[in-house]
């Protein structure tokens, strides 16, 4: 069978699975609706959550991104794994304790102040969007390339199934999908990734495979390095960004990580503080299978594409290159005339342009797998943005209905008003999200990764603080996430958006790049809100007696029911 | 307020935090980035130290201590009589 055929059959079992999900797990009260009814397993938790966080972006371009960057993707693979480990020990089991619906609700009540609770949602509809485009672009991108049919349907396709389970099942249908789901993608990410390192190791384990050697004794790793320096690449195993750089980056990716609310929000739907902590090792665990077999397959993918590609007759190249050819993502220029592939780190001399994004889609046609592999892959692929994508859609939805409607517009509104608001939120959102992919502005690619740096300049330092400072104020907690999230749009503007009279590398500063300012911002938000409490009256009682409580895992109230 | 009981469970759990987050630090940002250059020169089979820690070894060291954590909590929520509910 055709890799067209096989993955419609796939993609269609697969899509046919999560809406039976839906259906099946239909929310009928706000709390099922916002956090699947707070009695969710452990393990089931930490299978969404790894599947909430895993998306298309980790799927289809990390090991792409660590392909081409060598050493410097490491800032990835520490930066989103490392997160997790500050989710569990200084986030989870307090949220969980607190025991409420949405981050803006704790914010707005640790800081007893609406303007705070504003400032919040601001910050979390600001994170969300900027990351729910990228997921139905690659949505897109999948349907358009095995498929065939072009990048607009295959986004619109995407948003109706989304919908209908984000709408339909609120967090307690997205939870459940996506423990689907992250079936669907690990398998998807490994069949391949266990292939290939058997095909060129001989290793079925890739995370040994990639230190391994290839057929002739010669270790993979220090035959990459050497085909790197033939070519002009800097040197795989030691990449080129500067020290300080990597460290900046690797934190504000580690420090957004545990402040994006779309992932703190799924620990609210456990029912214990202890299963708040097992299901952060659950999910980091999930997680660490795929983050661990990335670089592996970074490793395999650039051997195998040099090998296939350098220095090779153009027309006797394997069918695949057309295939991606035709979707404009490879690009062959005969610069000299010799119909052959000169691939190499100089610009003038070089011919061939990969886009990072199809090296884990490309991979397994590269490495000549069967068919059903391919397409598996794709599935796989919408699993991972589709489950992302609806976890974003449901703290979107949330802010709007919850946090705004209910805690600030009209307080008085019935449960199933509320209920009602939520659904038509999420649709709005969807269709925002929807037309971001089809008619991306050039920001968005650009504004995904700094959805991180945004997330640890405002939420980061307001949620650590309201935990394990007292003393911390409204006044503190408002001016640092304001200056914070101020910062860090005006550093992405200038050195993004050319605004504010741009600026090149060299005038970064400190020579921190914007993926990593969102470290310096962070510090600096800090920095503020300590300050700025030390000046201005300490918190009411009532205040400090929440902290108190969340700080002990007993006595957890059921999701309070309001 | 707060009872010696709660104070007691609230230091200790500090100490915890501090210690695991030295690890965590340690593992990723000194041995992955500070020093990688320098544990470049010991190889790991067909690995690189450096360069092992930052792609690999960082991120099983950050599973392992989550598990500890949640060990060591479990433990310490019976010891406080927390355990409950």
């Amino acid at each position: 069978m055709s890799i067209q055929v096989w993955t419609w059959i796939l993609v269609g079992i697969t899509f046919t699975l999560y809406i039976g999900i839906a259906i099946w797990s239909r929310a009928g009260t706000t709390k099922e609706f916002y956090v699947a009814g707070g009695g969710v397993s452990p393990l089931a938790n930490g299978l969404a959550t790894a599947a909430d966080w895993m998306s298309a972006a980790s799927f289809i371009s990390m090991a792409g991104l660590i392909s081409f960057n060598g050493y410097d993707g490491s800032v990835y693979l520490m930066g989103w794994t490392g997160g997790y480990v500050l989710l569990a020990l200084l986030l989870a089991p307090y949220l969980r304790k607190f025991g409420k619906f949405t981050v803006p609700d704790f914010i707005g009540d640790r800081y007893y102040s609406n303007v705070a609770r504003s400032v919040s949602v601001f910050c979390a509809l600001l994170v969300s969007f900027t990351y729910v485009a990228g997921q139905m672009r690659g949505v897109g991108l999948v349907f358009s390339r095995f498929l065939e049919v072009d990048i607009n349907s295959g986004v619109i396709i995407g948003m109706i199934i989304v919908l209908f389970y984000a709408v339909l099942g609120g967090m307690k249908g997205i939870t459940y999908t996506q423990v689907a789901q992250y079936c669907v993608l690990i398998f998807a990410f490994m069949v391949p990734a266990i292939f290939i390192s058997i095909q060129m190791t001989g290793n079925p384990i890739p995370q040994l495979g990639f230190g391994g050697m290839d057929e002739s004794g010669i270790y993979l790793l220090d035959k990459l390095d050497g085909l790197h320096k033939e070519l002009g690449f800097a040197e795989y195993t030691s990449g080129s960004k500067s020290t300080l750089d990597v460290f900046f980056i690797t934190a504000a990716l580690m420090f957004g990580t545990a402040g994006l609310p779309h992932v703190i929000v799924r620990f609210f739907t456990v029912k214990r503080v202890s299963d708040a902590r097992k299901s952060a090792g659950w999910a980091l665990l999930l997680i660490a299978i795929l983050y661990t077999t990335a670089p592996a397959i970074a490793v395999f993918s650039r051997t195998n594409l040099i090998e296939t590609v350098s220095n090779k007759e153009y027309e006797n190249l394997p069918d695949w290159f057309g295939n991606w050819e035709e979707t404009g993502l490879i690009k062959f220029d005969d610069k000299n005339n010799d119909g052959k592939i000169q691939y190499v780190a100089d610009a003038t001399v070089n011919e061939l342009f990969v886009d990072k994004d199809i090296m884990v889609l490309a991979n397994p046609e590269i490495a000549g797998l069967p068919n059903w592999v391919i397409a598996l892959v794709a599935a796989g692929g919408l699993a991972a943005a589709l489950s992302t994508a609806a976890g974003l859609l449901l703290v979107i939805s949330s802010s709007v209905s919850h946090d705004l409607i209910k805690k600030m517009i009209n307080p008085n509104i019935s449960d199933k008003g509320e209920l009602v608001a939520a659904r038509l939120a999420s649709v709005v959102a969807v269709c925002v999200a929807g037309y971001f992919g089809i008619n991306p502005p050039d920001f968005v690619a650009a504004t995904v990764a700094l959805a991180f740096g945004l997330a640890a300049a405002s939420f980061f330092p307001a949620i650590i603080l309201g935990i394990f400072s007292k003393r911390m104020n409204k006044e503190g907690a408002v001016s640092g996430m304001l200056i914070g999230i101020l910062l860090m749009l005006f550093y992405m503007m200038k050195f993004k958006f050319d605004w504010f009279q741009g600026g090149t590398k060299e005038d970064w500063w400190f020579g921190i790049s914007p993926e990593g300012f969102g470290t310096v911002a962070m510090i600096t938000n800090f920095v503020v809100s300590i300050v700025v409490s030390r000046f201005t009256p300490p918190p009411p009682q009532e205040v400090i007696e929440i902290v108190e409580n969340i700080r002990i895992p007993s006595g957890v109230n059921e999701v309070q029911e309001h | 307020m707060i009872d010696e009981n709660q104070k007691k469970y609230w230091n200790k759990n500090l100490k915890y935090l501090v210690m695991l987050l030295g690890i965590w630090f340690l593992v990723s940002f000194v041995f992955g980035i500070l020093l990688v250059d320098e544990l470049n020169t010991i190889r790991l089979g067909g690995f690189k130290l450096g360069f092992w820690f930052a792609q690999q070894g960082a991120i099983y060291v950050f599973v392992i201590l989550i598990l500890i954590y949640i060990r060591l909590m479990n433990k310490l929520d019976k010891k406080f009589g927390y355990n409950h509910k």
